[in-house]
């Protein structure tokens, strides 16, 4: 492994890369914490440590700003230097000419498009066209109109939060979370949407249903939605 | 293959986990205390990652349908197979029809059961173990359901009549390697983190250890993004009461991670009671 030392500061007091908002903390022995200061910055290191995982990773997990690289079998210091090194691959602009400098998150080589057919019912869109001031119609359009990019997923396997959402339709979660949302279900809260895996309980607000299956533990990989992913949804 | 007679306060079916798909919301999961699911595998000559039953507080009785070897590992029981007791660390053959009985742990929370050939439950992402946070791989144990035997590849000899039994202190000290989000807590709290003592509370569960004791104050306001966790990592909720992370862990968070706990002092962390308590100390990678 190769990589500039000289870029990454101390382990305990986290070095910044100067004029980035960027820095690598340690997360235990065996785990960095890499602050890429974006998510569009996440989704390209991403990419660039899954297409050619070092040694030794066993967990690369981005958030909206940060990306988790969990290496038990790794050497630590080598690991840095690497990280360093891709991290600032994934800062630099040229890093991707091709997509748009204001796009939702930067979705990166690895993320096609998937088209979620949705049928729109939900239970709050009536609660939504209130919230936004906006009727039941334009909530739907401004919905469907949205150019979505999976940030991550948490929450629950194959629970993808979509960054995106039209800045109209950014709504509280509801005040009581609902005991059982059904699979399926396409919600919004706060700045994302989303599309329920499994059942599960759930507080985001509901605009409709979908058939697509996008979580199916039998499947490879199991989760249709994978980081970086963009995805629109059709009436 | 096994009946489950009794499956005492908790019991589920785990492996050394589903590492791999954190980056799809997939809690790792495994054996809490995974070395002790490692030994009682090697004890009946099973490779480490084959499937036991991790039990919690003991209390289980299972019937075996046709005769097998079997070893108990982690915290210590009193263990009768039919009719006979058994010690802990030690491989012993169950006979034909045979029923296991483990009692309450004398010290130490899990207690791990390995069969030779392993438990054979259909693997979901590649592990057989229940994730008792998102609900994948098979339910918790409960009276009548039937677990098939099989799944490890083929057994080595078993070549060991018995192993040292580990110790189960009730206040360890436990390695804590600071960030990476130390930042966000007043330097009295890290003084307060690294002098406790903290109890284990009743809440804890495979998820996370929930701790009280001195209140871990934060030196900034507002909302940290979602971020991936680590394994042993301490979570910090607004009340300042921190969360040691177990097997099944979220694996991302909201709330910031003050330290993460050593590697080799979670499984020890695991084993802790309701009562128990621990210390925290700070330590360099």
């Amino acid at each position: 492994m190769t990589g500039d030392l000289g870029v990454t500061g101390p382990r305990t007091t986290p070095g910044r890369a100067a004029g980035t908002g960027t820095a690598i903390r340690p997360a235990g022995e065996h785990a960095l914490l890499v602050e890429t200061g974006s998510l569009e910055v996440a989704h390209r290191l991403d990419a660039l440590l899954r297409s050619d995982r070092p040694a030794g990773v066993e967990e690369i997990v981005p958030g909206p700003e940060t990306v988790l690289v969990v290496a038990p079998g790794a050497d630590r210091s080598g690991l840095e230097a690497l990280l360093s090194s891709l991290l600032r691959t994934a800062s630099a602009p040229a890093m991707s000419p091709a997509s748009p400098a204001k796009d939702a998150g930067g979705a990166t080589a690895a993320g096609g498009t998937v088209e979620i057919p949705v049928v729109y019912d939900g239970e709050d869109l009536r609660s939504v066209a209130d919230l936004s001031g906006l009727a039941v119609d334009e909530v739907v359009a401004r919905h469907a109109a949205s150019e979505f990019v999976v940030g991550w997923l948490g929450f629950a396997p194959g629970f993808a939060y979509l960054a995106g959402l039209d800045p109209a339709l950014h709504v509280p979660r509801l005040d009581v979370p609902r005991t059982s949302v059904p699979a399926g279900s396409v919600a919004i809260a706060g700045p994302y949407s989303a599309v329920y895996p499994s059942a599960s309980p759930g507080g985001w607000r509901l605009l409709g249903r979908t058939d697509l299956r996008v979580w199916d533990v039998r499947a490879d990989p199991p989760a249709l939605l994978p980081p970086g992913t963009r995805v629109r949804f059709t009436p | 293959m096994i009946e489950v007679v009794s499956p005492g306060p908790y019991a589920t079916v785990q492996d050394l986990g589903r590492p791999g798909y954190g980056h799809l919301g997939v809690p790792r999961s495994g054996a809490a205390d995974a070395p002790s699911l490692r030994l009682a595998n090697r004890l009946v000559g099973n490779p480490e990652s084959a499937a036991g039953i991790e039990t919690t507080f003991g209390g289980v009785a299972l019937r075996f349908a046709a005769g097998a070897w079997i070893a108990l590992a982690g915290a210590p029981c009193a263990v009768e197979a039919a009719g006979r007791p058994v010690g802990m660390c030690a491989p012993f053959w169950m006979p034909e029809g045979g029923e296991l009985r483990v009692g309450l742990p004398y010290e130490g929370l899990r207690t791990y059961l390995a069969v030779r050939g392993g438990i054979g439950v259909d693997p979901v992402l590649g592990s057989r173990s229940t994730d008792s946070l998102s609900g994948l791989g098979p339910p918790p144990l409960r009276a009548g359901m039937v677990l098939p035997l099989g799944g490890a590849e083929p057994a080595a000899p078993i070549a060991v009549d018995v192993a040292a039994q580990r110790a189960f202190p009730r206040c360890p000290t436990v390695g804590v390697v600071p960030g990476p989000r130390d930042d966000w807590f007043t330097p009295q709290a890290l003084t307060a983190l690294y002098g406790g003592p903290y109890e284990i509370a009743t809440e804890s569960n495979r998820v996370g250890v929930r701790l009280r004791g001195p209140v871990l104050g934060r030196a900034r306001e507002g909302e940290l993004p979602s971020e991936g966790m680590a394994l042993g990592a301490i979570q910090v909720p607004p009340g300042g009461q921190p969360i040691v992370f177990l097997a099944d862990h979220p694996p991302t968070g909201g709330y910031p991670v003050i330290g993460v706990v050593q590697s080799g002092d979670v499984p020890m962390v695991a084993q802790l009671r309701p009562g128990d308590h621990l210390r925290f100390r700070k330590v360099r990678t």
